[in-house]
């Protein structure tokens, strides 16, 4: 027909479009990974991959497999509810090798006023004191078994 | 990298995320979008006066947005992942509507439109010229020489369609950028339903300006009389543009004055101190104010051919530094304050960095590059005596 | 060390249990954990935290968070008298080493530590344009690393400032609840490490979990609620300036 022969150009053009829509097409089902869409629009490998993330903290029950004298006496003083790590730091390397990997000593004086110097922005009722003032100076285990802190109710380290 | 921070900001806040690049964004694709709305009054609306524009109108449009994506890419964590989006865009997200509408707006708009204009002059030069030329042009004419009468008639029937069709395409290529931000519930300097519409209107408004200024420039280069009646109408509706974008940004500043939500107080102090000399000097005294009076006055007045030239030189180069100043105002505006309202940070702009100065330079010459092989290629006017079809046009 | 045989016998099983799932260097989710079983969330208990920065300091070492961007931070808030609308806030280096003593005395003063939200209407999952975040089908939203674009709109639409670009990898990065931790029934390390018990995890699917019980019994605070995120992490005790 006349008309079509004078469009077509127009045809060619939508040969092309429908070559690349195709091209397209095909490259997206190469592309897109396979677990796309399973749980949603995401990959849901993800999820594993994220999972599968190595551990620093060990989690206060691995310590107290081991250590269960020390939680004993942790669980008659103040520090019952503080988690091994909170001071002693991640330890999931000592759990997993506990002879070759020691934990750290640790400096009293450093470690314990970060949760008990004095500030005016802490629960009143939560024991805290200006740490000069309160020990001259001197390290806060010379006076407190952190394991459990009260005076008087255990030794030193 | 110490960065100056004013109050309380949320840690994370205090680096910007959305750089100069981000700014510049938006402000090639509104060129583009109000290019080719220009384009269209001709083409559609029948405004005959501004038809020595109209090949230059599309051409600048596809210098632009060839140039568009490479701000984002540049800015992108990971560019060589962009083709994500084409593969499992994310209907959720306006930002995902990128890659579809740019395509749609590139292949079955723009560059249809511009093969369909400038058909019967690519099969002539298909067959006029020589060496690799010759091999560009054969390329484009997809094999087919038909430029018989009623095969031009079809094309110009086809190009009223697609320009048809262009015009709300053009309005969802810059409209989604101002959804982009517009929907953002977190940041109260962006959310807003008029973002989308202050966004198109600032680029129609920016986009007819760039082409008359372009149409201007191009014409004195080739020692070609300026067509007054063109300009005249093209400034008209450059006016007319304006008065609606600075009708809408003020309702949103009135808007926000009137109902001072918890934003307001820490939108205000920013906008009278780190955003004074962008958002008051540069956007709405220089690059709005200024320019709708002169153009209003060269609307009103009598006034020489001269002088309104002058003028409209001037407004057009006022007016896109404005629109230029207001998208930097949106977009590093926004990041600016402190979610929490009560600190700002500020923005570090790197030099010869990625995300740098240099980097914004070199992107906005780029697209004029861009233009400049294009119209050697695609010759947007023909010669000026000739009442019959037009002699080759030698493309050198 | 002293443990007796009795003891042994009650522990070994437990431990190695918990040994299997805590190894360092040969990580693997935990077989038995059903996601379908969580619908995982947090709380804050405003009146016991003490600013330590413990939280801050364990999740930048279990996360290799980069120095200068937080996954979970502490801000100290001072209020003069009943002004609510202007409070004196700090956070000095995301409180990772507690706080200094402030100049301000009297008035309200308090810390808020924070942390993602994990919101079930997740604002940052609904911007993200190629699905590289989302929440997972018990309710963590996570990054999807290998995916993640960079294009830095998520950070744009968290009203809570808990995502940044981790710069090593140009991707985006905040908390993921600890997921590779509270999938194997560990807890996450900012609550593993909390000395006074303020910040808690909760398993809304499981009636019988403490703090699901505690939602259900006192009267609770979400951050920025007009915003309808539905953000699970739950404040008890948390006073209307804070923002």
């Amino acid at each position: 027909m006349k008309a079509f022969k004078d469009s077509g150009h127009l045809f060619r053009v939508a040969a092309v479009f429908l070559v690349g829509f195709i091209a397209f097409m095909v490259l997206r089902n190469l592309l897109v990974p396979r677990s796309f869409g399973r749980y949603g629009h995401y990959r849901a490998d993800a999820i594993a991959e994220i999972a599968a993330l190595p551990v620093s903290y060990a989690g206060h029950q691995a310590c107290e497999t081991c250590h269960s004298d020390i939680v004993d006496v942790k669980n008659k003083g103040m520090h019952k509810g503080v988690a091994c790590e909170s001071c002693h730091g991640p330890q999931a390397k000592h759990v997993d090798d506990p002879g070759s990997v020691v934990p750290d000593k640790l400096d009293t004086s450093m470690l314990c006023p970060r949760c008990h110097q004095a500030n005016l922005a802490k629960p009143k009722s939560f024991p805290q004191v200006d740490a000069v003032e309160h020990s001259g100076g001197a390290a806060c285990n010379t006076c407190h078994q952190p394991h459990t802190p009260a005076i008087g109710a255990g030794g030193s380290q | 990298m110490h960065v100056p921070v004013e109050g309380f900001m949320y840690p994370n806040e205090i680096e910007l995320q959305w750089s100069v690049l981000i700014v510049l964004y938006p402000f090639l694709t509104g060129l583009v979008a109000g290019a080719f709305i220009l384009a269209s009054l001709e083409r559609v609306f029948q405004v005959e006066a501004v038809k020595p524009t109209y090949r230059l109108a599309l051409l600048t449009a596809l210098a632009f947005l060839l140039v568009a994506p490479l701000p984002l890419q540049l800015h992108l964590g990971h560019p060589e992942r962009s083709y994500e989006m084409y593969l499992t865009p994310h209907r959720s997200s306006a930002m995902a509507m990128f890659g579809f509408v740019y395509l749609w707006y590139l292949l079955a708009v723009l560059v249809l439109e511009i093969w369909l204009d400038y058909r019967r002059d690519i099969v002539v030069m298909a067959q006029s010229t020589t060496g690799w030329r010759r091999l560009l042009y054969r390329l484009l004419t997809l094999g087919s020489t038909n430029i018989s009468p009623r095969a031009l008639q079809i094309d110009e029937r086809a190009g009223w369609l697609i320009t048809l069709i262009g015009i709300p395409s053009a309005f969802l290529l810059h409209g989604y950028v101002g959804f982009i931000f517009g929907s953002v519930k977190a940041n109260p300097w962006w959310s807003s339903p008029l973002m989308p519409v202050v966004f198109l209107f600032s680029a129609m408004v920016s986009g007819i300006a760039v082409v008359m200024l372009l149409y201007m420039l191009v014409s004195s280069m080739r020692r070609e009389p300026i067509d007054m009646r063109c300009v005249d109408t093209v400034a008209k509706y450059l006016f007319y543009t304006f008065v609606i974008d600075f009708s809408l940004e003020m309702l949103d500043l009135i808007h926000r004055i009137y109902e001072a939500d918890e934003s307001f107080r820490s939108l205000d102090f920013m906008v009278h101190t780190r955003l004074y000399f962008s958002q008051v000097v540069l956007q709405i005294f220089l690059g709005t104010l200024l320019p709708i009076a002169l153009l209003g006055l060269a609307q009103v007045l009598k006034l020489t051919p001269l002088i309104r030239k002058q003028i409209y030189v001037l407004s057009g180069c006022l007016t896109l530094i404005g629109i230029f100043a207001m998208r930097w105002n949106v977009v590093i505006g926004g990041q600016l304050f402190s979610k929490s309202f009560l600190g700002y940070t500020t923005y570090k702009m790197g030099f010869a960095t990625r995300e740098g100065l240099l980097t914004a330079i070199a992107l906005t010459i780029l697209p004029f590059v861009f233009l400049w092989v294009l119209v050697k290629l695609l010759p947007p006017w023909t010669e000026r005596n000739s009442g019959a079809l037009p002699d080759v046009t030698p493309a050198h | 060390m002293n443990i007796t045989r009795r003891r042994m016998l009650v522990l070994l099983p437990a431990a190695a249990v918990a040994w299997k799932y805590v190894l360092a260097g040969t990580p693997e989710a935990s077989p038995n954990y059903q996601m379908t079983e969580h619908w995982w969330a947090m709380l804050i208990d405003i009146t016991k935290c003490i600013g330590c920065g413990s939280c801050v300091r364990a999740c930048q070492l279990e996360n290799h968070v980069p120095d200068g961007y937080f996954r979970t931070w502490v801000e100290r808030y001072h209020i003069e008298d009943w002004q609510m609308e202007y409070p004196k806030v700090d956070s000095p280096d995301g409180g990772k080493n507690g706080f200094p003593a402030a100049k301000e005395t009297g008035g309200k003063n308090f810390f808020v530590p924070k942390l993602c939200n994990h919101c079930a209407d997740s604002p940052c999952t609904q911007v993200c344009p190629v699905g590289a975040t989302f929440v997972s089908p018990d309710g963590v939203v996570l990054v999807d690393q290998k995916y993640c674009l960079g294009c830095r709109y998520c950070v744009q639409a968290c009203p809570y400032g808990c995502r940044f670009i981790n710069p090593q990898t140009q991707t985006a990065n905040k908390c993921t609840l600890c997921y590779h931790r509270i999938t194997k029934g560990l807890t996450t390390a900012c609550c593993e490490v909390c000395p006074t018990g303020s910040r808690q995890l909760a398993n809304l699917k499981d009636p019988k979990d403490p703090i699901h019980e505690f939602l259900r019994t006192h009267s609770v605070q979400v951050l920025k609620p007009y915003l309808a995120t539905r953000s699970k992490t739950f404040y008890y005790g948390l006073d209307g300036a804070v923002r």
